[in-house]
């Protein structure tokens, strides 16, 4: 008598061939997406050629498509997405922090969870009006802008009140924008370092602040900095909010007017007076080049989308790196 | 004692950062409002109305905003304007709507617009104290489009396009317009409703603004509309005719006839640069506009960028770009309306309807 019931052969094979089939389905769609994403960038990488060159990269937006270049919105792209890290990181790490490790589980703090999750789902063109709303013309309180100088001992910043459009307005809603996504992350990834290591640290006699510090920040990064890290490329690609803003698409110096590396160096100040001067940014250029009536722009725009796409990789090789980094040191 | 902790604790970083504040607040003098204006963007202040201004030796930048249209000239100028002046423009292209908002809070100094201002705008500007200047810029014809291999549809009149277009349109298929047309269906395509294209062609195809049926493809983005034509067989289009003019090998234009009615109506026009210039086509051909902020009229730079705007030199740069230029006599009288405005007795109270 056998120990398998009646068919147990037939079975066996059926078993084994979903297995199969359920293994190829998972090969295809991963080379589905790699396949769509290569034939896209076959596609704009051909109509790129001949466009792209150091002239491109070096030039502002002009109306003759020979003649237009991405200086400026390269730059403006630049200045946004560091603001933007500077700001969203910290107050998104903290309050990733103080709701997984310092607040109670009480109806308050399931209000704010629900909320996060809520706003990671707005659309960007929200953030945008709100952007406009708060940062630019500051909720309508004053009627004409009024310039302020913040007096530093070594120089001087000259801004406006209400913001205008500027760097700093714009970086603050792609805060906005990004900072839902940084808090689940970041969240995410403060869940997943083990109980055991915050009771033995704290077991130690380390106060909560040194577990935090020493133990479980650190653990955390590598997954924190893969939320950064997607959160601030989905925020260089976004187009409406900064539209909504009032950016301009027609623009020929970078922000705080600076000329090259050597002009930086040579006039810190400049660099200090950049977040609060006009910007645009990469993704408006390349709406506006493709939006342009002469169908010779197409060429232009991919140009631009070739430029976006190595930043981005650019932006995501050097986060990965750091992760890296950090990932080495840490065993348990 | 928990003091003691914490610096035992050897939170240096925590150290650092109180040192680098305290250092900062010791070097920063304080915040202050800036006197003179610095022209570095709307708040000039000004000082008398009207003065001539003083020429600017700081590099500063002129702000224009407004219709995606205009944008396409003011954007040319721009171009063409920072190869003379050390000066920088920055021209956004929010839409006619959106650059509005910008002007009346004073966060522009120009104003693009695909349409005149309207009586609600007019007031509310009246109400913020701004003045503003109008000037016409440029003439933009509304083509009406179809595929090339469309052989029945060569003339519309406005009639049949109010009936095609009305919110109750009961047009499905080529025959409900004209009966020995195919019985096939029509594939609308149209600005989307927050243009100025959109306003204007439902102002005046069917007579009433910002009302037109909404069983079509709107579209933000003309070529968009374009691509639409050119793909399809039954698709019919309202499109900017600087869109028309630089695509005209995958479009064909229509000839339209400004008669109302479907017996005897007048000769249908096709749009070109001459007939929209004469004035022959009719009514689908509209002026452009820049609102110039007259406080902003103080800066010497601003004062030659609108000039510019409307000199000879820019002229060709407006045919470039697909539009029309004004007549000559009318960019002769924009001219003496500048100068109108920049007289020193005027006061600065040049309101669009008396400088008409």
């Amino acid at each position: 008598m056998s120990l398998h019931g009646p068919d147990y052969e037939r079975r066996l094979v059926w078993r084994h061939f979903l297995g199969l089939m359920f293994e190829w389905a998972c090969r295809l769609t991963t080379f589905l997406s790699l396949g769509i994403l290569a034939v896209l960038l076959f596609s704009i990488g051909r109509q790129a050629i001949g466009w792209l060159d150091w002239g491109f990269l070096v030039r502002s937006n002009s109306y003759e498509p020979r003649e237009a270049g991405i200086m400026a919105g390269l730059m403006g792209s630049l200045w946004l997405i560091l603001l933007t890290a500077i700001m969203s990181v910290p107050l998104g790490v903290g309050a990733a922090v103080y709701l997984e490790e310092y607040a109670k589980p009480t109806r308050m703090t399931k209000f704010i969870q629900l909320n996060i999750s809520n706003l990671a789902g707005v659309p960007s063109i929200v953030y945008g009006i709100l952007g406009f709303t708060v940062f630019v013309r500051m909720f309508g309180l004053r009627d004409r802008p009024e310039e302020f100088i913040l007096d530093l001992w070594f120089t001087e910043i000259r801004f406006f009140l209400p913001l205008g459009r500027i760097v700093l307005s714009g970086a603050c809603t792609l805060t906005l924008l990004s900072l839902p996504v940084v808090i689940i992350s970041a969240q995410e990834a403060l869940r997943s370092v083990p109980a055991s290591l915050r009771h033995a640290s704290l077991a130690l006699g380390a106060t909560k602040w040194q577990t935090v510090r020493h133990q479980v920040l650190p653990a955390a990064l590598p997954g924190i900095l893969t939320g950064v890290i997607l959160s601030l490329s989905r925020a260089i690609g976004e187009t409406a909010p900064l539209a909504v803003l009032g950016a301009a698409a027609q623009l020929s110096f970078a922000p705080g007017r600076i000329e090259s590396v050597g002009d930086a160096i040579q006039n810190p100040s400049k660099m200090l007076q950049a977040p609060f001067d006009q910007f645009t940014a990469i993704p408006l250029q390349i709406y506006g080049w493709i939006n342009d009536p002469k169908p010779v722009f197409e060429h232009v725009a991919a140009a631009g989308i070739v430029v976006l796409l190595v930043v981005l990789m650019l932006l995501n090789g050097a986060a990965i790196f750091i992760r890296q980094r950090f990932q080495k040191k840490i065993r348990w | 004692m928990i003091f003691g902790r914490l610096t035992v604790d050897g939170s240096r970083g925590l150290a650092l950062t109180v040192l680098t504040m305290l250092a900062l607040f010791a070097g920063l003098n304080g915040c202050r409002p800036a006197n003179p204006p610095s022209g570095n963007t709307a708040a000039g202040t000004g000082t008398t109305a009207g003065t001539t201004p003083a020429e600017n030796t700081v590099a500063t930048t002129i702000n224009v905003e407004g219709s995606s249209t205009v944008f396409l000239i003011s954007q040319a100028v721009a171009n063409e304007f920072e190869k003379i002046s050390k000066h920088k423009v920055s021209v956004g292209r929010s839409g006619t709507g959106g650059g509005y908002k910008k002007f009346v809070l004073r966060q522009s100094d120009i104003w693009n617009a695909s349409r005149p201002i309207d009586d609600k705008e007019k007031a509310e500007l009246k109400e913020k104290g701004i003045e503003w200047l109008e000037l016409e810029v440029a003439i933009d014809g509304l083509s009406v489009a179809v595929h090339p291999k469309n052989d029945w549809c060569t003339e519309l009149t406005i009639g049949q396009l109010r009936k095609m277009w009305t919110p109750e349109s009961t047009v499905q298929k080529w025959n409900d317009v004209d009966s020995k047309w195919p019985d096939k269906k029509i594939a609308f395509f149209g600005a989307d409703t927050d243009s100025g294209t959109f306003e204007y062609f439902t102002e005046v195809v069917v007579g009433k603004k910002k009302t037109s049926r909404t069983d079509y493809t709107a579209a933000s983005d003309d070529n968009v509309l374009i691509q639409g034509v050119a793909n399809d067989e039954n698709a019919l289009a309202y499109i900017p005719f600087g869109y028309c003019v630089e695509n005209k090998d995958v479009v064909k234009v229509i000839k339209i006839s400004p008669s109302l009615e479907a017996d005897n109506p007048a000769p249908a026009v096709e749009p070109t640069v001459e007939t929209i210039l004469s004035g022959e086509y009719q009514p689908l051909a509209r002026p452009l506009f820049i609102y110039v902020n007259m406080e902003a009229l103080k800066r010497s730079e601003i004062v030659e960028f609108v000039k510019f705007h409307i000199s000879e030199a820019s002229q060709p740069l407006v045919a470039k770009r697909g539009f029309v230029r004004m007549p000559e006599e009318k960019r002769l009288e924009m001219i003496k309306r500048l100068d109108a405005a920049l007289k020193p007795t005027d006061g600065g109270s040049t309101d669009a309807a008396s400088a008409k």
